[in-house]
């Protein structure tokens, strides 16, 4: 009886698993789909499911009037850029915060996710004016450290989290062996702690790569990424959506590949 | 040849070549995209040939993201574009907070300003300076199913009313055959329904604010203009019309759903293209009136300007120059037929027999765009410039908000009394706030 009710309830959450599963998926979906269609049928109502006619040229169009590879670099070089720059600053903040608080940690911690509900509009012209002033406007290095700033506060609490979760009698069982702080962050926290880090990289990068206001603003010709690349298409769905596609596409790919590594590390630290 | 040779060899033309890439100026261009700045992006190597001292770099962005992206730009003398595309209600703005150059002066031999349309030039201009040149114009006019209007027992008079148009589309209109009479924008967006309602009210003699800038909604002329336009949806419109824009209207129509669709000059090419399935079922006629001496269309142009900002003035004219002269006509011409030159912004194209026999929707589009006046818009006097658009920074952001209680009401959700009494409100509310 208790066993019926088991596979009963199995049977249940795996339903609604794969529901909630599909439903997130869906809107790829219907991108991936809407990019083999002609511009016609994009708009169609009712909408045509998946009897059309499949045609590449949506891709061919994109690639013809713009530069993907330049595009594609530039979004890996300040994804990953800025995430690791975050990385180096955060690591040791959040050594600090984990291992020595002190009275005002917590609050410095609740400032610093504050300035995430801060509208990014609202810093648009100070920090416009200060990227024109110092000759930086379309430039990668500027991205990089935007989007380092923007995504910090995410990578310090992150990365606190996981640092909690230490037991900090390791860090000073190694500090009475004689190990400096250097060698006790770099050999002794660093490898326990990698699981959590390297999801917090995975995280980030992910942010990075997606984000769509300062990536657009901020850059014309020579830095402009992935973002940019999908943002003429605008009332041509068709188009948007093969754009859309080959934008998301290389993250989508890293996301299969560090699924495991991804989970692991968000369940076991930070976000539970 | 020995290697020593062969590297001072190398040095040399690789001295050459750094001297002629420093005596080439880049200029940096950003426009939106569309079918005919697509086409202009393709012809670029014919201006390369011509000025191979210029080197173009594109900025292409979907037109919302462009504003804010110019607007950011030239608002701190960003100086990354040396030629922007902007729309008819930018210029006037932008050319008074002097973020403009004037093109009066420096422009091509065969530039020829004088031949531009007057209706077009007008809006482009500020204190006698042309501050930016049309790179294609358009107006709104009826699109109609010959069929259908035949199987109404109807003929479309060249310039119809209003009250022929709501008389027509319900006679048109076929629940069962999904046949809508009339389709016209209903999402909100100051571009989008407000484009269509502000254009309409004219023609009901209304306006957007007396001469002492306070907001009209609450005037007879706009209630008269707000009941007839759900009162006309509501009879003959397709469902869910308060979602529907330019691009819904245009799947509708081509796939045979509208009997009439009021909307851009620059639709016709595409209801008459290959993708529709009414192509060779279409008929053109001037937007509606309702006999007061303004007709319900709007005047738009897509121009090429340049930011005084900008370091490259020179360059920048030049190219200007190439894309919005006499001589780029006949080059579309050339590479593409006739029939995909851009229309709307020079009397010659409208005097060539060759332009006038591959476009069978010239006259209409002439005849809509002369008949457009954006410095007297409405049949009473008004403080602005601007058909379907009111020339001043804070227009956008009302209009949007309008546009949202217009939408509404077009859905259902409140009555035409709540939207206007609402948007009178809201407007006066932000006029207030911002100085007027």
């Amino acid at each position: 009886m208790a066993r019926a009710i088991t596979t009963q309830k199995k049977v249940m959450w795996t339903a609604l698993a794969w529901a909630f599963g599909l439903t997130m998926f869906f809107p790829i979906l219907w991108t991936f789909r809407t990019s083999f269609k002609t511009e016609a049928a994009a708009i169609s109502d009712p909408p045509v499911w998946f009897f059309f006619d499949w045609t590449l040229e949506n891709y061919v169009d994109v690639q013809a009037r713009s530069n993907y590879p330049k595009a594609l670099m530039n979004s890996i070089i300040i994804s990953v850029g800025s995430t690791f720059l975050g990385i180096l600053i955060a690591v040791p903040a959040a050594w600090s915060m984990a291992f020595v608080p002190g009275r005002k940690t917590k609050d410095v911690l609740l400032w610093m996710l504050s300035t995430k509900m801060l509208p990014a509009v609202g810093v648009l012209y100070p920090l416009v004016l200060l990227a024109k002033w110092l000759g930086v406007m379309d430039s990668r290095i500027l991205l990089v450290v935007v989007l380092m700033l923007i995504n910090l506060p995410i990578i310090v609490w992150m990365l606190y989290t996981y640092f909690r979760e230490i037991p900090g009698e390791i860090l000073e069982a190694a500090r009475m062996d004689g190990a400096g702080l250097k060698a006790e962050i770099l050999y002794v926290l660093t490898p326990m702690a990698l699981p959590g880090i390297a999801s917090t990289v995975l995280l980030n990068i992910i942010l990075a790569w997606n984000e769509a206001f300062w990536t657009i603003l901020l850059t014309t010709v020579n830095a402009a990424p992935l973002t940019s690349f999908s943002a003429p298409e605008g009332l041509f769905y068709a188009k948007l959506s093969a754009a859309s596609m080959m934008a998301i596409a290389p993250i989508l790919v890293m996301g299969w590949f560090s699924q495991k590594q991804l989970v692991r590390g968000l369940t076991f630290g930070a976000v539970k | 040849m020995s290697i020593k040779k062969t590297l001072l060899m190398s040095a040399v033309s690789m001295g050459l070549t750094a001297g002629i890439a420093a005596a080439e100026t880049t200029i940096t261009i950003a426009t939106v995209n569309n079918g005919d700045m697509i086409r202009m992006q393709g012809l670029t190597a014919d201006f390369n040939e011509k000025h191979p001292d210029i080197k173009v770099e594109w900025v292409t962005l979907e037109e919302n993201v462009l504003r804010q992206n110019l607007t950011t730009d030239i608002s701190t003398g960003g100086g990354a574009y040396d030629v922007m595309t902007i729309g008819t209600y930018e210029v006037p703005i932008w050319a008074n907070n002097k973020w403009l150059v004037s093109l009066n002066e420096g422009m091509a031999a065969d530039f020829n300003k004088e031949d531009l349309l007057p209706a077009i030039a007008g809006g482009l201009t500020v204190d006698g300076e042309l501050y930016a040149s049309p790179f294609y114009g358009e107006s709104s006019m009826v699109m109609y199913r010959t069929d259908l209007m035949e199987k109404a027992g109807l003929e479309m008079p060249d310039a119809p009313t209003w009250t022929f148009i709501r008389e027509a589309a319900a006679a048109m209109t076929d629940r069962e055959n999904d046949i809508n009479g009339i389709c016209v924008r209903g999402k909100a967006g100051w571009g989008e329904n407000m484009a269509f309602l502000t254009a309409m009210s004219n023609s009901f003699g209304a306006r957007w604010f007396d001469e002492e800038w306070n907001a009209q909604f609450d005037s007879p002329e706009w209630a008269a203009t707000i009941d007839f336009y759900l009162g006309m949806l509501n009879e003959s419109g397709p469902a869910g019309a308060a979602d529907n824009g330019f691009n819904e209207n245009l799947a509708l129509f081509q796939q045979g759903k509208c009997g009439m669709w009021i909307d851009a000059t620059v639709a016709a090419s595409f209801v008459t293209g290959a993708d529709s399935t009414v192509a060779d079922k279409v008929g053109f006629a001037l937007a509606p009136d309702n006999g007061l001496g303004k007709r319900g269309n709007w005047l738009w142009a897509w121009s090429l300007a340049i930011p005084s900002s900008s370091q490259k003035q020179e360059a920048a004219k030049a190219f200007i120059s190439w894309a919005t002269g006499p001589a780029y006509a006949t080059l579309v011409a050339g590479n593409e037929g006739w029939a995909n030159v851009p229309p709307g912004t020079r009397t010659s194209l409208y005097e060539n027999a060759d332009y006038l026999a591959a476009a069978p929707f010239a006259q209409m589009t002439l005849d809509s765009i002369l008949s457009a006046d954006p410095t007297n818009p409405s049949i009473q006097p008004v403080p602005y410039t601007g058909v379907q658009f009111v020339a001043i920074p804070e227009f956008a952001g009302i209009a949007t908000q309008t546009g949202q209680q217009f939408s509404d009401a077009l859905a259902g959700n409140q009555t035409a009394a709540q939207a206007l009494a609402n948007a009178q409100e809201l407007t006066t509310e932000e006029m207030e706030a911002a100085g007027y």
